[in-house]
């Protein structure tokens, strides 16, 4: 793991990794929101982070100066091919449509769309349902669980797998290489472990769809023609890598960090109990105030952006979270209103990227805290337990021991 | 009350669907669409909260 200096000046010099950003990066938002909304950092590489509501969406939305070409919050070293020790077709695409500008942006979203369409996400419930009661029937008796561990982990990974077709028996597995990839992004080694793990087993994956199609999205994306071609093998594996890579860390993040709310602020619990009736507006809440992800975009070519001389090359880091946080945007943000009626938040990003998978991971979010008030309506933090929290590119509980009656 | 969703500015978040499914659908390809003509008094609400959710700002009330 890179050993990074304590920041002493988070305007000139902030990093996301550091250990008080990971434990509590409102405060920091807060104090800089006021000073310098647009802090920045030479750490890693030069690097801009918008806080402000206003600032976040207008660069999302300004793919002409903001290429998604490079989206990893912690950037791969510039001399470290990602490919080096892969045998297999070239990511020469990347992960698209999340690593890619219009047109490759345009028709590879447009493929993965139909899958996550409301519609289709409805026809999942049934089966996310079931996982948490079984998961819950695991532990609801002993009194106490990991809820980031037992429970929330292990659900968007097996929806994700089924939606692919690929085993759910491999769960454990695909949780280990997309943490490799996002949250010890730091640690070259285990970056790179993750992404060889991940791309050699889709690899193997799309030579038996191809001799043994399913109605799966694998299988889809192997048959269908655009312009009257097959698609790339190459875009094809990084399509499938990246709904892996989407769904899971993001969705349990948020499952977790909406049980960690629920545990710590008894009277939100018992109100939602009491109120079922409550829980869309409560999830679009809990997504504000808990927004998981945090995104990058590239500088285009040099230009000055509200004061901020960015240079081509610069990385500029989407502060979804702290949009959410703007107090020019939202009222009260810090605090959590399960009933807040005006709510414009941008936990799925803005612009033409907003989250493909939005409609699931409302869905997963929702069906996972139903079950689990439905069996546990009385929870709250095991004391003196610890908390493990990650951060950078995905904030949420990693560790969460709750105690029950 | 009139209300209309503007195609270009809309990236199908489907906040409107979710907040009044009886006003919006949102197709297969995250386009979102005002499936009546007026929208009744008794919805006038939820139409407005949905335009006052929509992360795009791409819902207008063309007529109140
Ligand atoms: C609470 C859970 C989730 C959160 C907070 C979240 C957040 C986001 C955000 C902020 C983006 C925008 C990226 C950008 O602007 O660069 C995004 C894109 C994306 N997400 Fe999610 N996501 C979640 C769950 C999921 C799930 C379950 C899937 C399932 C497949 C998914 C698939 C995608 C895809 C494919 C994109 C790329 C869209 C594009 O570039 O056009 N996400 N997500
Ligand atoms: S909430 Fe806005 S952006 Fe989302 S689908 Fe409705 S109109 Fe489109």
């Amino acid at each position: 793991m890179a050993q990074t200096a304590p920041v002493s000046d988070w305007a000139s010099d902030f990093d996301v990794m550091d250990p008080q950003y990971l434990a509590d990066p409102f405060s920091i938002w807060d104090s800089l929101r006021e000073t310098c909304p647009i802090p920045h950092t030479n750490r890693r590489k030069s690097s801009w982070m918008p806080l402000r509501y206003d600032d976040v969406t207008a660069i999302a939305h300004d793919i002409e100066h903001f290429s998604s070409l490079k989206v990893a919050v912690i950037p791969a070293d510039e001399d470290e091919d990602p490919n080096e020790n892969f045998d297999g077709p070239n990511l020469e695409y990347g992960l698209p449509p999340i690593s890619a500008d219009p047109p490759l942006h345009t028709w590879t979203r447009r493929l993965l769309l139909p899958w996550f369409s409301h519609k289709r996400v409805d026809s999942y419930v049934p089966l996310t349902r079931d996982l948490c009661r079984h998961l819950l029937d695991g532990f609801s008796d002993a009194g106490h669980a990991d809820a980031a561990g037992d429970y929330a982990q292990q659900i968007p990974v097996r929806v994700i797998a089924g939606i692919l077709g690929v085993s759910p028996d491999l769960s454990d597995t695909f949780t280990g290489w997309v943490r490799d990839i996002l949250e010890f992004a730091d640690d070259a080694e285990r970056r790179q472990r993750g992404a060889e793990g991940l791309l050699n087993y889709f690899l193997s994956q799309l030579e038996e769809r191809r001799s043994r199609p399913g109605d799966d999205l694998l299988s889809e994306l192997l048959t269908t023609e655009v312009d009257g071609k097959p698609v790339d093998d190459g875009i094809v594996l990084g399509m499938a890598a990246l709904v892996l890579i989407a769904g899971v860390d993001t969705t349990w993040s948020a499952i977790g960090s909406s049980l960690w709310h629920l545990a710590s602020h008894p009277e939100d619990r018992r109100r939602l109990v009491a109120e079922p009736g409550l829980m869309p507006t409560a999830i679009e809440e809990l997504l504000r105030a808990y927004a998981p992800v945090t995104m990058a975009r590239e500088v285009t070519q040099d230009f000055e952006y509200h004061g901020c001389p960015m240079k081509k090359g610069d990385k500029v880091l989407m502060n979804f979270p702290a949009a959410n946080r703007d107090p020019d945007a939202f009222a009260d943000p810090d605090i959590v209103q399960l009933d807040r009626a005006h709510n414009r938040h941008v936990a799925f990003g803005s612009g033409i990227h907003r989250c493909a998978g939005s409609n699931l991971a409302r869905m997963e979010l929702q069906v996972a805290l139903e079950e689990w008030l439905t069996r546990i309506p009385e929870f709250s933090l095991a004391e003196g337990e610890q908390i493990t929290w990650a951060g950078g590119q995905v904030r949420g509980p990693r560790v969460l021991p709750v105690v029950f009656p | 009350m009139k209300i209309r969703v503007d195609p270009d500015k809309c990236q199908g978040h489907a906040r409107c669907y979710g907040l009044a499914p009886e006003i919006f659908d949102v197709d297969d390809y995250g386009q979102a669409s005002v499936i009546v003509d007026e929208v009744p008094p008794e919805l006038e609400e939820k139409a407005r909260l949905a335009v006052a959710n929509c992360p795009e700002y791409a819902i207008e009330i063309v007529s109140d």
